[in-house]
């Protein structure tokens, strides 16, 4: 297993690497100068040689991408042009936003999705399978910033149920900050008020971003569980006087959830990419914002680390969605390998 | 080919998909004829700003005093033109790649595999927001950006079809007859890989409504006065609560032109395969 694992990662860096290159590449054979569009249109010759000299644009093209991966790969992105503090630090103080409100998107796209997917199986073709499958459909056809407005537009400021924005109400302070999650340091600040307020400003981005996800893990689970109903050993189960659901609980879930993990692999990458839109509606202080406010000020340095963050994150969870499905089903591992 | 259709026309949803494709496409031809007021395009009419919906303007009016109806039946023909483009930018990238890299076994098709990989590092919309980024931001970039980050899909799935025909019996016998490798991946391997492109063509078109949609939201996409669908519902937030109607028509049409492709997609997948229509059943 360790071994599985090893190798596991050792696929993935050639990639992360390749994106290293791939991003100075792109930057370079762009057409146009980039310090001419750093500096803006309105910038004199004068300031856009200052701006080239600055970001080491006048030295040899060999030279730039030495630099450029060295710099990547010992995590020194520089000083955001916007803010003029290390852009590593601002990632790292923003990066525990976004990864709340994405796991509890998965967690809610992954509870729901199965609940659906089964309960769309057992009643195969019936009016409940209809209903789940013009969901699951439905579900991915939908802007994530459309429906968040739209959201926003019903319970906030219509029926006032939920906040409209933010992570918290700014009344209440913030707790000290630990882990940066802040449904955890709420906890360790013993202060349920907060809590409270916290899981409040995260239902509507949650759920906005829940709805794709869920939408593919309902197809998947049902797609599994049918495949997994038509085996022998269900048949003989069903022979042997096993009822409905104790079978579909303890012989067919494993099965179909094998595919189910592998969805939430590929899914995570929809995720990161639905917080970007999700958090510009909700001005959620995650990545997602960070990289908007980074292209509207034309914050190269910044985009550029937060697409490799991004890189990182969704490498790391593609090689723990790989290990545990090897985890459920040890034939996984061995094919792979 | 011909029972594939006629199994797909059957489904009732996949007819749907079709029927919505088909009336999005013929919107988008005869757009200026369709569009009650075609010049909202471009001109404002500040006298009438923000006005409900009635019988004069069926979807109401924007911040500008144009005709939210006549610019949703314009921009379908953008975000279809926008689309069909990135679709067909990849494919000629994605095709080639895989049908190379999928019949040879050497360090070049190991290194166009790699490169193929390294575009999957990172999701879709962020790598192609980065990539927007680095060159001028604009709905040119945005499309080179979505297609650059697009055929990676393609290359897999026909990498895919060559790697399981080029060891097929007819192919063994085409060389065995003389025939070149161009003329076996051309004329025989790729009509085979055809159903799979068609499939995530069909599945891309709908995803690149949406990924430009949300380019056009956060502003790196289409700009204004364009009746682009996401700049108009980006344009709509500053008008709420009082104006509904303005984003929910524009996203609307998104959902309803998405849901067409997913839809078609999604049969012509199951007729396309019939492994997976078992599970369907």
């Amino acid at each position: 297993m360790a071994r599985f694992v090893i190798r596991r990662i050792l696929l993935a860096l050639p990639a992360l690497f390749g994106l290293v290159v791939l991003t100075f590449v792109l930057s370079r054979v762009v057409p146009g100068d980039p310090a001419a569009t750093l500096a803006g249109d309105a910038a004199t010759p004068a300031q856009i040689a200052e701006i080239r000299a600055q970001y080491g644009l006048d030295r040899p093209i060999w030279e730039q991408a030495i630099v450029h991966v060295r710099q990547v790969l010992t995590g020194d992105f520089g000083r955001s042009v916007f803010s003029g503090r290390p852009v590593v630090e601002e990632i790292a103080f923003r990066l525990p936003a976004t990864l709340e409100l994405t796991f509890a998107a998965l967690l809610l796209s992954t509870l729901f999705g199965v609940a659906l997917g089964l309960v769309a199986a057992l009643d195969h073709n019936g009016p409940v399978d209809h209903l789940v499958r013009l969901l699951s459909i439905g579900g991915l056809a939908i802007a994530s910033f459309w429906l968040a407005i739209m959201l926003q537009l019903v319970f906030s400021m219509d029926l006032d149920w939920l906040p409209l924005r933010g992570r918290m109400d700014v009344t209440l302070g913030t707790p000290p900050r630990v882990t940066g999650f802040l449904l955890v340091d709420t906890l360790l600040a013993g202060r349920p008020d907060m809590l409270a307020s916290a899981l409040r400003h995260m239902v509507l981005p949650a759920v906005t971003l829940a709805l794709p996800g869920l939408a593919t893990i309902a197809r998947f689970t049902r797609s599994g569980v049918l495949e997994a109903l038509q085996k022998d050993y269900v048949l003989y189960a069903r022979a042997a006087g096993y009822g409905r659901v104790r079978l579909a609980a303890i012989y067919v879930l494993r099965n179909a959830v094998t595919v189910t993990v592998t969805q939430i692999g590929l899914l995570f990458g929809a995720l990161i990419s639905g917080a970007v839109a999700v958090e510009a509606v909700f001005d959620w202080p995650g990545l997602g914002t960070y990289a908007v406010q980074a292209i509207l000020s034309s914050d190269y340095k910044a985009l550029l680390a937060v697409t490799m963050v991004v890189g990182v994150v969704y490498a790391v969870v593609n090689v723990a969605v790989d290990v545990a499905q090897a985890l459920i089903d040890p034939r996984v591992a061995e094919e792979m390998s | 080919m011909s029972a594939a259709a006629t199994r797909l026309l059957r489904d009732p949803v996949s007819a749907l998909g079709l029927a919505i494709v088909l009336f999005a496409v013929f919107v988008a031809a005869f757009a200026p004829q369709l569009a009650p007021y075609p010049e909202d395009a471009y001109e404002s009419h500040l006298l009438q700003r923000l006005r409900p919906p009635s019988a004069e303007f069926p979807f109401g009016t924007d911040n500008l005093g144009r005709d939210i109806l006549s610019r949703v039946i314009l921009g379908t023909r953008s975000a279809l033109a926008v689309a069909l483009s990135v679709v067909v930018a990849a494919m000629a990238i994605g095709i080639p790649v895989g049908l190379f890299a999928g019949w040879r076994d050497n360090w070049v098709s190991d290194v166009l595999m790699r490169v193929t990989d390294v575009f999957l590092a990172v999701p879709q919309l962020i790598l192609a927001l980065a990539l927007g980024q680095l060159m001028r931001p604009g709905i040119e970039t945005a499309m080179v950006a979505l297609a650059l980050t697009y055929w990676p899909f393609f290359a897999r799935t026909v990498f895919a079809e060559t790697r399981r025909l080029r060891s097929a019996l007819f192919v063994d016998a085409l060389a065995g007859i003389g025939a070149r490798p161009s003329r076996i991946l051309l004329l025989h391997v790729l009509p085979n890989a055809l159903p799979a492109v068609l499939v995530r063509a069909t599945i891309g078109m709908g995803f690149t409504i949406l990924t430009a949609a949300i380019l056009g939201f956060l502003g790196v996409g289409a700009a204004p006065p364009s009746p682009d669908w996401g700049l108009a519902v980006a344009e709509a937030r500053q008008h709420l609560p009082e104006a509904w109607w303005f984003p929910t028509f524009p996203g609307l049409a998104i959902l309803l032109l998405v849901l067409g492709f997913n839809l078609l997609g999604d049969g012509l997948r199951d007729a396309a395969d019939p492994r997976l229509r078992r599970s369907r059943r």
